[in-house]
């Protein structure tokens, strides 16, 4: 694996393998000194496109546990609206002796556009673009669920909120899918949904009560601010009316069922605090996680016993 | 200059020609066909067995980037590819920099086109200043310079009640108006058909009802105020269909489609491919079909290249920031046989799509080879097969969903008014 651009290239064996390389880094998280030496001397560029916090530091920590050299860029996308001088930021990044780009872009497609024209020795890992794909927030949502419940086969998965925009979502559900999750449920207003969402393979509802009911796990969108101006909602406040989740409706769900949340989370929007500061949210632990996870997939991508050994993607 | 065309497969659907004939020329006009002038001598004699002889190609939609865009393209270097192409009249369109809304402008693209000499060139002028799309552009004085029409292109009318208003400005000048349908409150930014490929690629997309809804006032407008208006680069199977019960009521108006629309889908944008980038989008296979159809039974009565030549680096970004069209005169013809390969079309009407019909679209005298008309006409091997390359094309823009495809039919000589602005090279 060279670059790491979706989930939808990946197969069942090769997902469940970087999960399970993820597992054995949570001890490391859990150690007084917590770095390996797998990446020393590698060169690592958070090339981020678009603000972030928490992908880009836990991004930045799982680089530097693994003992790479990290280096945080933030371009202001007005200044690289030309796909030339995106080429030309790259390239000249690239003649630094870089080893990977971690890249984050508002737009659809800019990982695999970035992973097309870069030197044959440079890895890209995609840390969200546009609305297209978040693959590594995808894998430490379903490691978080695995670390809960065993058997996908089992489960049903509600995702609520903000479908249309989200490439979360997307992502999540094509990793649902190939881990051959029981069912996999959107949950939305018609106005967030994208056309022909059902052809993903999920089952669409628009009513919060009947798409709540007996899920094991439940995964919460945030709701952008200015989706109001879109006229895709009325307000806030009947957002939370309609699909907000409240101790009420998590009573809907199987007992043991968990809550996730990819964050920031906004209070009183589509979580009440009730639901995400209780028993049942993993929402700190997703954040956590998310370390171990990214760990294991630089390690797979940069580490020069696997290169060769998988496949160029 | 004489010059006769021997011994060729003469299709000329103005004339009901579809058999072996030989082709006269002489100062610059159609001598005689079939048997030549008395006492003739020709000059220069071109052996057409085993070729088709048709009248040059008249192309409704070429961008040829000048003034204002030399990076991209120039009229010199668009018209010797229109000639490569078996294109003999082009129309061109005015989303020059400047935007071609003056007479200036129109006398400027035609003094350069006529200085290259490579193929006939008709202005389509601006339908609004600027093609801002809120005051009329001055349509007499640029049809007084030469404008064959009038269009906004894909550049929205601040309102319904505009449109209307440009409609009847322009039907007082008895100047067509050409018109892309698409509602661009709907259309929303996107870039590609709202469908499977905007769901999985996740990137903004254009529901089908941008253009039908655009298209349906159109219509209605159209019924009320009778005035003559084609319809650019319709991409849905409803919107053939609202044009083949718009022309069963008598409604004054004609619609063509692309060629790529004729061929390419949604699915083709694999790995978030930009040479596929194109406005109006690609469509459904079912979408596609209904193309095929509408330009089987004549609802769609003309087919376009839809040029668009770009740089290298206007497709060098993520697909959205991208421009949108292709480089594609010098695929038209070839297509246009894959369709009477594929039994869409018989070859005759083939050849009435991109000769005679645009030619009335325009309103122009071309795409015949009548006795006394200019003498344009192409030679093709319908039989050659070749390889699209950046080596093979004339055209300065090098960007084509076709690079690499195979092609069948091949033009071999375009002759313009009597003369050869084209020959290939054969090596």
């Amino acid at each position: 694996m060279r670059h790491f651009l979706d989930i939808a290239r990946l197969n069942h064996e090769e997902l469940t393998h970087i999960l399970d390389t993820a597992k054995s880094f949570t001890s490391v998280d859990g150690q007084t000194v917590k770095k390996v030496p797998l990446l020393r001397g590698k060169t690592i560029v958070n090339l981020f496109f678009e603000p972030s916090t928490r992908t880009r530091t836990t991004f930045e920590l799982a680089a530097k546990r693994l003992s790479a050299d990290v280096l945080n860029i933030s371009v202001a996308t007005s200044a690289t609206v030309k796909g030339e001088s995106l080429l030309d930021t790259l390239f000249s990044l690239q003649a630094m002796n870089t080893d990977t780009f971690i890249v984050r872009h508002p737009e659809s497609g800019a990982a695999d556009f970035i992973a097309k024209h870069v030197a044959p020795h440079v890895s890209i890992i995609n840390a969200g673009d546009g609305r297209h794909a978040h693959p590594t927030q995808a894998l430490l949502d379903v490691f978080t669920i695995r670390e809960h419940h065993q058997d996908f086969s089992r489960l049903r998965v509600a995702i609520v909120g903000d479908i249309l925009h989200s490439r979360v979502a997307r992502s999540q559900i094509e990793a649902l899918n190939i881990l051959d999750t029981r069912e996999i449920r959107v949950i939305a207003p018609r106005t967030l949904l994208p056309a022909n969402v059902e052809q993903l393979g999920v089952r669409v509802f628009q009513n919060c009560w009947q798409g709540l009911r007996d899920v094991d796990v439940i995964i919460m969108l945030r709701l952008q601010k200015e989706r109001m101006q879109g006229a895709f909602i009325p307000s806030e406040h009947e957002y939370f009316q309609l699909y907000g989740l409240t101790p009420e409706r998590l009573a809907l769900a199987s007992p043991d069922a968990i809550v996730m949340h990819p964050g920031p989370i906004n209070r009183g929007v589509e979580i009440s605090s009730e639901v995400a500061d209780g028993p049942q949210s993993m929402i700190l632990q997703q954040v956590k996680y998310g370390i171990a996870v990214r760990m294991a997939i630089l390690s797979i991508a940069i580490s020069p016993g696997e290169r060769g050994a998988g496949h160029e993607t | 200059m004489k010059l006769e065309i021997l011994n060729g497969h003469l299709v000329d659907p103005a004339n009901d020609m579809d058999q072996v004939a030989d082709v006269f020329m002489a100062d610059g006009k159609i001598a005689a066909v079939n048997k030549p002038p008395v006492a003739w001598e020709a000059d220069h004699t071109i052996n057409a067995a085993n070729k088709l002889v048709l009248p040059g190609l008249v192309e409704l939609s070429a961008s040829l980037r000048q003034p204002g865009q030399e990076h991209k393209a120039t009229i010199r270097t668009e018209t010797k590819a229109a000639a490569a192409a078996g294109i003999t009249s082009l129309a061109c369109l005015p989303t020059t920099s400047p935007v071609v809304d003056s007479p200036a402008q129109v006398e400027l693209i035609e003094q350069l086109s006529q200085d290259s000499g490579h193929c006939r060139v008709h202005v389509i002028g601006a339908l609004t200043k600027g093609l801002k799309g809120e005051n009329l552009s001055e349509m007499a004085a640029l049809k007084a310079a030469g404008c064959a029409g009038v269009t906004n292109v894909l550049h929205p009318l601040k309102s319904s009640l505009v449109l209307r208003r440009a409609l009847e400005y322009a039907s007082s000048q008895a100047l067509t108006v050409f018109t892309y349908p698409l509602d661009h409150d709907l259309a929303n930014h996107g870039c590609v058909h709202e469908g499977l490929t905007s769901l999985r690629l996740g990137l903004p997309g254009i529901p089908a009802a941008a253009e039908t809804a655009a298209l349906a006032v159109h219509l209605a407008l159209i019924e009320e105020l009778n005035v003559r208006t084609h319809f650019c680069r319709l991409t849905t199977q409803r919107a053939v269909s609202m044009i083949a019960r718009a022309r069963d009521d008598k409604l004054p108006v004609t619609a063509d489609t692309s060629i790529l629309h004729l061929f390419l889908t949604d699915q083709d944008i694999q790995d978030f491919d930009g040479l596929c980038h194109n406005l109006p989008p690609y469509r459904t296979k079912l979408d596609r079909e209904g193309l095929r159809m509408g330009v089987r039974d004549g609802t769609l009565c003309a087919i376009c290249a839809d040029h668009q030549p770009h740089e290298i680096e206007a497709k060098l970004a993520p697909f959205q920031s991208t421009e949108p069209g292709s480089s594609t005169l010098e695929t038209l013809l070839p297509k246009i046989l894959q369709l009477v390969h594929e039994n869409i079309i018989s070859l005759n009407e083939a050849v009435r799509r991109v000769t005679q019909q645009p030619a009335e679209i325009l309103g122009i005298a071309a795409g015949n080879l009548s006795v006394g008309a200019h003498a344009d006409a192409c030679v093709v091997d319908p039989d050659q097969d070749w390889t699209l390359s950046i080596e093979t094309l004339q055209s300065r823009g090098k960007n084509t969903p076709l690079l690499g495809h195979r092609l069948k039919g091949r033009v071999m000589h375009t002759i313009l008014g009597g003369k050869p602005v084209f020959q290939l090279e054969t090596g």
